[in-house]
């Protein structure tokens, strides 16, 4: 089961990750961590983007009143 | 005398200009239903218009159609501004049309505004109830009309902004008698079953009867209740429905509603990208800066001469030991030059040094004799001399 991220809060930690780093006031090992953080986000990100599928479907009205899934 | 005949054309020249004298006739507004209605590929638009009893042939020059802000269809209830007059050819009198509205608009309006200050009253138009988009959402559902450009537009723009988004459409009824109890139902299953992370509520262009399942209390009331954010892309631009109001986002067009549900995936990876960069660089700044301290701390005394401190203190401790032996030298020295004088003081003042000029010294049981009471005849004395002694008797 893959982790379920939210998209918009990677993008938003990564970005905050980007600022702690440029800032430069952390120390090298809390630099260290910020950068292995931010490889952990992009790499999620990107997986993120990569793993979705194209798909287009249509959903149709089984006679029970379910809902049936057909390509479009 | 016999009656000189005219021809047909001149009589209906005669009609023609009859008709176009009279004041009345050239400015009627008139009520009545579209049948027959043909938009001719010039663009003009010929159809009838008729009630119960009677019917007229209308005519409306492209010219006119432009502002137009419905397509007319048959069995449509109208009202005609524009002006009678004979089409000589075909020996015909028609509406010449100038303007044309929808009858019964002004009840709609009116049902409109009031729905639309109801709701508004019980908060459904409230920015504060507007969910947020999803920057990123993986599953689109579409709520509009199965066929058309709308879905069309909206899977073309999608799709060329992101490749690889999934698009479920929810086939729905967009206009017609009863559309809006589908179209709330539709948004119901979406929720109830989570088929989506963002709805488009989509349907093209049209009069506003076309576009009223979106102006009716249980479209709003289903949108308001919704969990799934919606982005309501109803009519043209100029159309508000109240749909429009209540969804969570508005879009102009279909596709507008698709570029706002989906990010460009391009954009989104260059954006990575460049975060990547950036914190790369910084973690590689940092470690340049850190590597220049290191360095600057390695050029330091300490480390390139580490035992100049020793060395020093050594040095230190020799010119101490110098010193010391220095000082204890100089001591010895002096006691050497005091001992010489008390040696050479003491030298004349012993009686050694007076045997040298020729005296002895006599003694008598080891001790010295310094009287002659100490003395008796026969006595064994001794008489020391610088080179030796002899025993001698006093006689």
């Amino acid at each position: 089961m893959e982790e379920k991220i939210n998209f918009e809060d990677t993008m938003k930690q990564l970005e905050e990750v980007v600022q702690n780093l440029e800032n430069g006031e952390l120390n090298l090992d809390e630099s260290i961590k910020e950068f292995e953080k931010g490889m952990k986000l992009s790499k999620n990100a990107s997986k993120y983007l990569e793993d979705a599928e194209k798909k287009i479907t249509i959903l149709v009205k089984d006679k029970d009143g379910g809902l049936e899934e057909k390509e479009f | 005398m016999k009656p000189e005949p005219i021809t047909v054309t001149s009589l209906n020249k005669y009609i023609k200009n009859k008709v176009a004298e009279d004041e009345y006739l050239k400015s009627v507004f008139v009520k009545g239903e579209i049948s027959n209605f043909k938009h001719h590929y010039t663009g003009h638009m010929y159809f009838t218009l008729k009630d119960e009893n009677s019917l007229i042939k209308c005519i409306m020059f492209k010219s006119s159609t432009a502002t137009l802000n419905f397509s007319p269809k048959d069995g449509m209830k109208i009202l005609v501004l524009g002006s009678v007059a004979v089409f000589e050819r075909d020996g015909i009198y028609q509406i010449y049309v100038k303007a044309m509205q929808e009858d019964g608009i002004g009840d709609l309006y009116k049902k409109y505004e009031e729905l639309k200050n109801k709701l508004e009253k019980e908060g459904y138009f409230d920015l504060n109830h507007k969910k947020k988009i999803e920057f990123m959402p993986r599953t689109i559902g579409v709520l509009t009309s199965q066929t058309g450009a709308v879905i069309r537009d909206i899977i073309n723009v999608s799709t060329r902004r992101n490749p690889n988004v999934h698009i479920r459409l929810f086939p729905i009824p967009v206009q017609g008698k009863g559309a809006e109890l589908e179209i709330a139902d539709s948004i119901r299953l979406m929720n109830e079953k989570q088929l989506a992370d963002v709805l488009i509520l989509a349907r093209g262009g049209g009069s506003i009867e076309d576009l009223w399942p979106f102006n009716e209390e249980v479209t709003a009331r289903a949108i308001y209740n919704s969990k799934i954010p919606i982005i309501s892309a109803v009519g043209h631009e100029t159309d508000f429905t109240i749909a429009d109001f209540v969804a969570d986002l508005r879009a102009p067009t279909p596709s507008a509603a698709a570029e706002l549900a989906v990010p460009d995936i391009n954009e989104v990876n260059t954006k990575i990208e460049t975060y990547k960069s950036r914190y790369k660089n910084a973690l590689k700044k940092k470690i340049e800066y850190m590597n220049l301290r290191y360095q600057k701390c390695m050029a330091s005394k300490a480390f390139t001469d580490p035992t100049s401190k020793i060395k020093e203190l050594y040095i230190q401790l020799d010119n101490q030991i110098k010193i010391l032996e220095n000082t204890i030298v100089n001591k010895i020295k002096d006691l050497k030059t005091n001992a010489l004088e008390v040696m050479s003081r003491l030298d004349t003042l012993s009686p050694l040094k007076t045997l040298t000029r020729g005296y002895a010294i006599a003694e008598k049981d080891k001790k010295t004799i310094k009287s002659i009471k100490d003395i008796k005849k026969d006595d064994i004395i001794d008489l020391k001399f610088i080179d030796g002694k002899i025993e001698t008797k006093v006689i």
